[in-house]
């Protein structure tokens, strides 16, 4: 309690102090009172014990390569020091799964391409139509990379796909769908019609009031009991729909948002204009209200890309998955806390850019 | 994304308009209602004819089959013998137990790093940030496979670990003292309840008083009075003994005290861990929203500082953050279905075994989405309440 009170007054009431300008900072900002100084000693000791610990284990003591498939120095090291050589031994399959060993630069390009796609789709100068286009071409050719069988590609099914990959495959496509399916699921929430508008409270509110598991042990068990006989879809397309469903949901409620905040002035323009419906929401409320909501929508994008991590619930072999299964393997079971540190890092770079990138959009709304 | 530029002149183009604007609503609705209805018609049927065709049948009759199923940790009594339905009954338990103290937990732990991240003392805020960035960014799924890998890496029951007397740290899980609760407790603790009833009362009686005539009157005596002492007197009167079960090691396992099972307590870490890394973020907003002349004022006034955080900071900053709470508090209850990728059995586990071993998927579906409808009803019904009771009344 007293650290917070603290914050807004002190820097004011606290008078320049001559003297070394490293001895000022430390005063100011970590011994400016007696429970401040305590609170900063008390950290400094846990933090140091902590950072001394893990540098023993982490990297003094850590065994960082080992012969192919052999883990006698890991298991010699266990307790002390970490076994970084089960990255080396099994990264491969852990980024591509059961993708075939040969062919796993088709995959690794893939993974590039996402990344460039979400690169390009963060610049504001390339806000704009042919932004579309390219997201349809990216998308093709992730699609042709990956299955092949055209171009002589040899084709890959998609039951060998696997890890980093499919992660972003769930995640992109789960938004490339999700988003316009959000963006009629809001307009129709709002819309004035009463039957179109309580279809759409009830998707939205079903799907949001259940966990994701259920819904993803309803797209893979239920789904092959609504299709007619016969007719099967690939569980990794069961988990997609899954997933798209979800996220329509969830960005149908951000897009709505800012359609609230859209003033009734706009509207009344537009309809003074005499446009239609679907030209006044394109070209007047849209752009502004998703405009007003793009740092809610990185932060959805983020709690999307990391809910994707569920499928392995129901056998999809996303990074997780394949990390979970590469530990498996009995000469290297005792070492998962080390994948685990791995995968997350992965995890940890694509949520942090993305929750940097809403940070600095925020920053450039508030102007 | 698809935003046009809002450049282009508007261009004046015809209408398809049939006739008036309501016409033209009816048709459109009764299209997107035909298009559903055909949808559910379709699966309906499909569903029918699969379901037929396995051999199937529908209903909740199973309900009151002879489940089979073992449930390993649960706060109800159970055994394999009993009911689909009662296994049910113990999965909503199981996961309102870890729901409703995660929540608690989340919170208490959040608004500390909330605040934590305000504090003048650098190492303290930033240390704040670095918790919250990193808890943030990574999958609550991955976080709890890692807690329940470090939970079974613990020493074995013999080895355990004891942080403090009478507790055990093992791969058997958390192992704590408790104290039983027999009937005399409960007449104790049933007073100490009625006071603190009787408490509330009698203090908004005193509040309404002070707003008549100004002056304050104590409150911590009759605190002290009536959910002290009273339930005190209550206990020495019937003789009530208090005794703590302390928990040993015999043999190979624990005897006494109460045990919270590796995967229980892995999930309840990772739950309570990754949602106060949000809840810190909206307690930080929450505090930041209350404008800095309102402190500058209150410090002017020179009010006492606990006072000033009690009765001007928080219930300002509790506006901005109670609705985002209420959505965190779901988050988490539905997030503690993740049980399942640890073999905790909540109600979706339970549910999820139910339906391997009946084949009845959508009565098992329907009963965890029944579940899970109640519980975020219930709770955004009661922070609704709790919304409008601080929510600002302007005149």
């Amino acid at each position: 309690m007293t650290a917070i009170t603290d914050s807004p007054n002190t820097a004011r009431a606290r008078r320049p102090q001559s003297g070394n300008r490293v001895l000022r900072w430390l005063r100011t900002n970590l011994f400016s009172s007696i429970p401040n100084g305590i609170i900063t000693l008390v950290l400094f000791a846990v933090l140091a014990k902590g950072m001394i610990s893990f540098v023993q284990w982490g990297i003094a003591n850590a065994v960082w390569l080992t012969p192919p498939n052999d883990s006698s120095a890991c298991r010699a090291a266990r307790g002390l020091g970490a076994c970084w050589a089960v990255i080396p031994e099994k990264y491969r399959f852990i980024l591509f799964g059961t993708y075939p060993f040969d062919e796993q630069w088709r995959p690794a390009v893939a993974v590039l391409l996402f990344i460039a796609l979400f690169y390009v789709s963060t610049r504001r100068a390339w806000w704009r139509r042919e932004l579309i286009y390219f997201w349809i071409a990216a998308l093709a050719l992730i699609s042709v990379l990956m299955w092949g069988g055209v171009f002589g590609l040899s084709f890959v099914s998609q039951d060998r796909w696997g890890g980093l990959p499919v992660t972003l495959i769930l995640a992109t496509f789960g938004l490339a769908f999700g988003f316009p399916l959000g963006i009629l699921v809001a307009l129709g929430r709002r819309s004035k019609l009463p039957a179109i508008r309580s279809i759409c409270v009830l998707y939205v509110e079903l799907i949001r009031g259940v966990p994701l598991v259920s819904l993803l042990f309803m797209a893979s068990v239920m789904f092959p009991l609504f299709m007619p006989g016969g007719f099967n879809i690939d569980k990794l397309l069961r988990a997609q729909i899954a997933i798209i469903l979800f996220a329509g949901a969830y960005l149908a409620e951000v897009v709505r948002g800012g359609l609230q905040a859209v003033p009734r002035g706009q509207y009344e323009a537009a309809d003074a204009l005499g446009l239609s419906y679907w030209r006044k929401q394109r070209l007047i409320v849209l752009p502004q209200a998703i405009r007003h909501v793009i740092p809610p929508l990185v932060n959805t994008f983020i709690a999307f890309f990391k809910d994707t991590s569920l499928v392995l619930i129901i056998g999809i072999f996303d990074l997780l998955t394949t990390a979970k299964t590469a530990i498996i393997d009995p000469a290297w079971q005792q070492f998962s806390v080390e994948v685990y540190l791995f995968i997350a890092a992965i995890y940890f770079a694509f949520c942090f850019a993305m929750s940097r990138y809403s940070r600095s959009l925020e920053a450039g709304t508030a102007r | 994304m698809t935003t046009d530029s809002p450049r282009p002149p508007p261009r004046r183009t015809f209408s398809l308009a049939l006739g008036g604007p309501q016409l033209k609503g009816l048709l459109w609705q009764i299209l997107v209602v035909g298009i559903a209805l055909a949808i559910i018609a379709f699966l309906w049927s499909n569903t029918v004819q699969n379901l037929s065709a396995r051999r199937i049948s529908t209903g909740f009759a199973f309900l009151g089959r002879e489940a089979g199923m073992p449930i390993a940790d649960s706060l109800l009594a159970y055994s394999p013998k009993d009911t689909y339905f009662w296994a049910f009954v113990v999965g909503v338990a199981n996961t309102l137990r870890v729901a409703v103290i995660g929540i608690v937990l989340a919170t208490l732990l959040g608004t500390l790093i909330g605040i934590s991240r305000l504090s003048a003392n650098w190492l303290l805020s930033r240390l704040a940030a670095v918790y919250v960035e990193v808890l943030r960014d990574i999958p609550l799924l991955l976080q709890l496979l890692f807690w329940y890998v470090l939970m079974q890496a613990l020493p074995a029951a013999r080895a355990a670990w004891r942080p403090i007397e009478g507790i055990f740290l093992s791969n058997r899980g958390l192992i704590l003292p408790s104290m039983p609760i027999g009937e005399g407790q409960l007449w104790v603790l049933g007073t100490a309840a009625i006071g603190a009833l009787a408490f509330y009362v009698l203090r908004r009686a005193q509040i309404a008083q002070q707003m008549r005539d100004g002056r304050p009157r104590p409150a911590w005596p009759f605190a002290l009075g009536l959910i002290v002492v009273l339930p005190a007197l209550v206990s020495w009167w019937l003789g009530v003994r208090w005794t703590v079960a302390w928990p040993e090691l015999r043999g190979f396992n624990f005897v006494g005290g109460l045990t919270l099972a590796p995967e229980y307590f892995a999930l309840l870490i990772a739950l309570v861990t990754y949602t106060s890394a949000f809840i810190a973020e909206i307690v930080r907003s929450g505090i930041q929203s209350v404008p800095r002349g309102q402190w500058d004022a209150a410090n002017a006034l020179g009010l006492r500082r606990s006072f000033m955080l009690r009765q001007i900071i928080l219930p300002q900053a509790l506006r901005v953050i109670v609705p985002p709470m209420t959505s965190q508090y779901l988050n988490l209850t539905k997030n503690s279905s993740l049980a399942v990728a640890i073999g905790y059995q909540d109600v979706v586990s339970i549910a999820n075994t139910t339906l391997n071993q009946t084949g009845q998927a959508i009565e098992a579906i329907a009963l965890i989405m029944a579940v899970f409808l109640t519980i975020s009803l219930s709770i955004s019904f009661f922070m609704n309440w709790y919304n409008a009771r601080i929510a600002l009344v302007e005149r």
